[in-house]
């Protein structure tokens, strides 16, 4: 790790002054990505600014069916939150599959979808969902936020504050985890609401998370299991590496797709 | 037995230390004045170095000096080398490229070591590291030992033309190409070994101590070898002469084999220390463990097996070649040579083999043994081959291997090895009952009700431990004996010392070599310290590597003993007034048998020290040295069995069972047993399903560089495991023990792969079985059902 300067933050506005002051400096939330990649002298931020002493960032409020979780708030109390296990299991659940017990405890909501890998959970969730990223500065639909690998709408030193969503009718997650990382090799995210069905997929998109659109219209169709067999999945638009093809892929997206309605019963 | 006697279930006396974060590495000795060395690696594969400058990084804060290749041979360090020489068969001597501890002109694998540089801390030497501006010209590289040797590919040494080291066989080929000739059946499979990083806990560290008053060195180092390290640097690399340096290996988490090797880290390190005037340190971070780490296996092997019409095996025939990466590490020549092909015969009487084995040069990290070390290539290979011949034949997998057991022993093989005890029928019986093998077709049909390919399949192994006896290796090429020695120190008050040549790394020898000293001598195994790792201590030893530790390593305790015995009984009988082939030595006493004349132990001990009052002409005191030479190798055996279930919309297994059956002669304590033998199967699952190096075929570039791509097996991907244990005492060594550290990682990769492509209805699948490879088998499959 290269020499780096910390500040500990205590308010989102101090958060974002110290950013704007340090150009190479860089939010530090749960550091599961960012100190990693430090020490692997891959990212040599000149400053941290530590946004995990933050009260307004941390928590999880849930309003009839309206859930707000703040930027900084773990995996390990999104997945312990009964609040939102009432509404929206799903997301519980797939935060129960992040990582491990460390890297739930330490990593948080904000620090993912800002990091935005394409092999994350989260971003399946938010965009199934039709989250809102709220920032320091304006409120992004999730359907903006991701932009590519690794990208996303964010501008420099935009903080995200919350994500919020309105729980779905129903909604499942199903992760195939990658045999070494067990981060998504494809994770498949579907939701029922009154809008009508969305399904995101992680983990096996060329250009990141993604909405199924085929199997959405086959779920539209008919609610069941059986529907997203028949999806056609196109390879091309996936990822083909050591771990898996891109024709192996397009078969995860359909398969998991299925299993996550499974899930969301 | 006793309650902490051979048999019994003891706890281990070092998990206090090691449980609760005091065990005492490498990388927790700190020493006046020490600093820390950071490495300059190649970042290619293969390149010619046009320059090399460290201006800039000498002038870096914290930087002490920085050292490069030039000036390191200039002082006459020499090259490392490999200690068994090969003959090829055309009688010439293997061919060695030179391995510079820093590469001057090329360097030849990704990692390759080009300078070092000490600095005030880890951080400032490794800053400092980046600032060294060497001039690469890149060449091409090649990592696949079959691209090796084509025409055309990349010359790695000027020493190998070709890539080749040596061309090498074993065995009777006319013989074995006539049974060929005229078998009823055939059986043919081409095998892929999968190249393995080791991965112990603990990566490599090394601290280099030069006493210029003394003019003495101290290395202390990750080695599950120390005196062989010491023995190597001194007599091939120049360090310093023997008396003049000292290597300790204190607490090493975990080798499998990866730290019996001397790297060019410690040799720089204590050259840097004299160099420089003060205490080096350098400690590996994961990712240079993946990188410079000496990997296993790796090996491409066509193979033949021919039948009578009886089912019996008439003829072997191996073709192999072994990926030895960029240069010839300490024992790479032997791993594909006599640890592999001399197992070719298994558990089975085969009248004729033959194998022949090309090794050969690549741009990759040089490539040495790993737990099971040749044993695992040829099991998997024999087993992989049994299983197909078996579903070509028609018969059960159990029939076919019943069929061709050895059953009169000794037997000796047609591949040198001459198999001492052993009950073949007896593990295989073991494990099909325990596995319920005859049920199996009904858990078939209900997982097939919910959708899921299940399927089984055993392994028949069997390896050869207690490496080995001197005179033996030594013709076949060794540079070293593999003895072992060891010395039982009595103290005045009764209290013991065992200072053993053998290396705990993790197989628990402070519980396993006390246990027979309390069974011996009644003491409890808490008044019993070993004493290991430190070439001031121990006078001479081979090291911990080959499961030699209990065969060898404790033999040469057990003469110790008898002579400790002897001095005892003869101190005994003097002080009672009786005869000396009437003292017994039974529950930490020593008796005249029949009579109620008794010494307590420490009696006897003090008076061997207190000499007032010895037999006339005895030698004060009561130590002994023993050095113990083994007569032949040892070999455990087992049937290994394994049932998986497969998902067919993910290609994903799931291992529902997994039985092993092991003969290891006499046993000394079954907990620890357990344990190596938990691990040893852990390590083969992670082999068969998760593990594989991967680098770029065209730059060479490892693309299996951390846990993210490299998939070590995790607790959730392992079973319940069931053992059993059969007992042939081994008749070769006096405590009837065979050796298990390396039979779980031997004997499970085919049980595996046989289990899978019986699920799955194919006969061809290479390790590991990941879900893409079992997912891409299966639609294959069904696109060729399709197209009949
Ligand atoms: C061993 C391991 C296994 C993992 N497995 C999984 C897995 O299975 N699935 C999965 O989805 N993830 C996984 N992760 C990732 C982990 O869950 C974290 O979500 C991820 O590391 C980022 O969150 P963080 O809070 O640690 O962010 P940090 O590492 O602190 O930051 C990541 C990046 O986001 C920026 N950032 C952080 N917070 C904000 C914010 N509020 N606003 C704007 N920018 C911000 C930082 O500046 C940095 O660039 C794993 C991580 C590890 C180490």
């Amino acid at each position: 790790m290269y020499a780096t300067s910390y500040h500990r933050a205590s308010s989102v506005d101090e958060a974002v002054n110290l950013r704007s002051s340090h150009d190479e400096g860089r939010y530090l939330s749960g550091g599961m990505t960012l100190i990693a990649t430090m020490k692997q002298r891959l990212a040599a931020p000149s400053d941290l600014i530590d946004l995990r002493h933050i009260a307004a960032l941390k928590g999880i409020t849930v309003d009839g069916h309206t859930v707000r979780i703040g930027g900084a708030t773990p995996h390990a109390d999104v997945a312990s939150s009964a609040a939102v296990r009432a509404v929206c299991p799903a997301i519980c659940e797939l935060a129960a599959m992040i990582g491990d017990p460390h890297v739930r405890h330490m990593g948080t909501i904000g620090g993912s979808i800002a990091n935005n890998d394409p092999a994350a959970d989260y971003p399946a969730a938010m965009l199934a969902l039709a989250a809102t990223i709220i920032t320091d500065r304006r409120e992004i639909p999730a359907e903006e936020f991701f932009t590519g690998l690794f990208e996303t709408a964010l501008e420099e030193g935009e903080l995200v504050t919350a994500v919020s969503f309105e729980a779905p009718e129903k909604a499942g997650y199903a992760k195939f985890r990658n045999p070494a990382s067990r981060y998504a090799i494809t994770g498949v995210f579907v939701a029922k609401a009154a809008g009508g069905v969305r399904v995101a997929v992680t983990g096996a998109g060329s250009n990141g998370v993604f909405r199924a659109e085929t199997i959405e219209a086959a779920l539209a169709a008919d609610w069941s299991p059986e529907s997203p067999k028949a999806a056609s999945i196109d390879p091309a638009d996936l990822m083909s590496d050591m771990h898996a093809s891109a024709e192996y892929r397009a078969n995860l997206v359909r398969v998991m797709a299925k299993r996550a309605v499974i899930a969301a019963g | 037995m006793g309650m902490e006697g051979i048999g019994a279930r003891v706890a281990r006396k070092e998990d206090k230390r090691f449980l609760t974060g005091k065990g005492r590495y490498t990388d927790d000795m700190v020493v006046p004045g020490m600093k820390f060395a950071a490495f300059v690696r190649s970042p290619h594969a293969h390149a010619k170095i046009n320059g090399i400058d460290i201006e800039a990084a000498r002038a870096m804060p914290g930087v002490i000096d920085v050292l490069e290749g030039r000036q390191l041979q200039a002082d006459g360090i020499g090259n490392l080398i490999c200690g068994w020489m090969i003959h090829s068969k055309d009688g010439t001597p293997m061919k060695m490229g030179a391995w510079r501890p820093l590469a001057i002109d090329i360097v030849r694998y990704v990692g390759d070591a080009v300078a070092i540089v000490v600095a005030d801390s880890a951080g400032e030497a490794r800053d400092a590291a980046e600032a060294v501006v060497v001039d690469y010209e890149e060449l091409p590289a090649v990592t696949s030992a079959v691209a090796a040797l084509q025409p055309g590919a990349p010359q790695i040494h000027p020493e190998a033309p070709g890539n080749l080291i040596f061309d090498w066989q074993i065995g009777d080929p006319a013989a074995t190409d006539a049974a060929i000739a005229q078998a009823a059946h055939v059986t043919e499979i081409e095998i892929l070994n999968n190249r393995l990083s080791p991965n112990p806990m603990e990566p490599r560290a090394t601290l280099g101590i030069y006493d210029a008053a003394e003019d003495h060195f101290t290395c202390y180092t990750t080695s599950q070898n120390p005196h062989v390290a010491r023995l190597v640097m001194s007599a091939f690399y120049n360090v310093a002469p023997e008396n003049k340096l000292r290597v300790i290996a204190p607490d090493v988490g975990g080798g499998f084999g990866s730290k019996i090797y001397i790297y060019p880290e410690e040799i720089v390190c204590l050259w840097a220390s004299k160099k420089t005037g003060v205490p080096v340190k350098w400690t590996s971070d994961r990712t240079e463990a993946f990188l410079t780490d000496a990997h296993g296996r790796d090996h491409v092997s066509k193979v033949k097996m021919a039948f009578d019409k009886d089912h019996r095996i008439i003829g072997l025939k191996v073709d192999t070649i072994a990926n030895l990466g960029a240069y010839m590490s300490l024992f790479s020549s032997a791993v594909p040579t006599y640890l592999y092909a001399t197992l070719l015969s298994g558990q089975y009487d085969i009248p004729a083999i033959h194998a022949n084995v090309r090794t050969v040069y690549t741009t990759t990290v040089p490539v040495d043994a790993y737990r099971g070390a040749g044993r695992p290539e040829a099991t998997y290979l024999l087993e992989r081959t049994m299983e197909v011949a078996a579903r070509e034949l028609g018969l059960s997998p159990a029939e076919l291997r019943r069929k061709n057991f050895i059953r009169s022993f000794p037997h000796q093989t047609p591949v040198i090895m001459n198999y001492d005890a052993g009950d073949y029928d007896a593990s295989l019986n073991a494990a099909l009952a325990a596995a319920d093998w005859d049920g199996f077709a009904a858990r078939r049909a209900e997982a097939e009700s919910r959708g899921m390919k299940r399927g089984i399949g055993m392994s028949c192994y069997i390896e050869a431990c207690g490496i080995a006896p001197s005179q033996a290796v030594g013709s076949l090429g060794a540079g070293v004996g593999l003895w072992e020695s060891a010395e039982v120190r009595v103290n005045a008050v009764g209290t013991i010392e065992v200072l053993t040549g053998s290396h705990s790394h993790g197989q628990g020898h402070e519980t396993t070599f006390a246990q027979l000293i309390a069974d011996r001598l009644g003491v409890p195994i808490a008044s019993v310290n070993i004493v290991h790792g430190d070439t001031d201590k121990v006078q001479m030893g081979m090291g911990t590597y080959g499961s030699r530790s209990g065969a060898v390593g404790m033999s040469a305790i057990v003469k110790a003993l008898d002579k400790v015995e002897m001095k005892a009984k003869k101190i005994a009988a003097h002080l009672m007034e009786a005869d000396e082939s009437d003292i017994v030595i039974e529950n930490g006493d020593v008796k005249v048998a029949g009579t109620d004349k008794s010494l307590p132990w420490f009696q006897v001990a003090l008076a061997a020290y207190t000499a007032h009052n010895l037999p006339s002409g005895m030698e004060p005191g009561l130590k002994e040295t023993a050095f113990y030479d083994p007569s032949n190798f040892t070999f455990p055996a087992g049937c290994y069995i394994a049932e998986v279930e497969i998902d067919p919309e993910t290609g994903k297994t799931e291992i529902v069972q997994f039985v092993a059956a092991d003969d290891f002669g006499n046993i000394i304590n079954p907990l620890i047993v357990e344990g190596q033998v938990h691990g040893g199967l852990a390590q083969g699952i992670g082999q068969a399903l998760l593990e594989e190096v991967r680098y770029d075929e065209q730059n060479g570039q490892l693309l299996t560089a951390s846990y993210m791509d490299y998939a070590m097996p995790r607790a959730d991907d392992l079973p319940s495991f069931t053992l059993s244990h059969q007992n042939t005492p081994c008749p070769g060594n006096p405590l009837g023990i065979k050796g298990c550290g390396e039979a779980g990682a031997i004997g499970s990769p085919p049980a595996l792969i046989n289990a899978i492509t019986d699920a799955i209805g194919i006969n061809h699948l290479h390790m590991p079985a990941t879900p893409l490879k079992v997912w891409s088998a299966l639609q294959d499959g069904q696109m060729r059902q399709a197209a009949e």
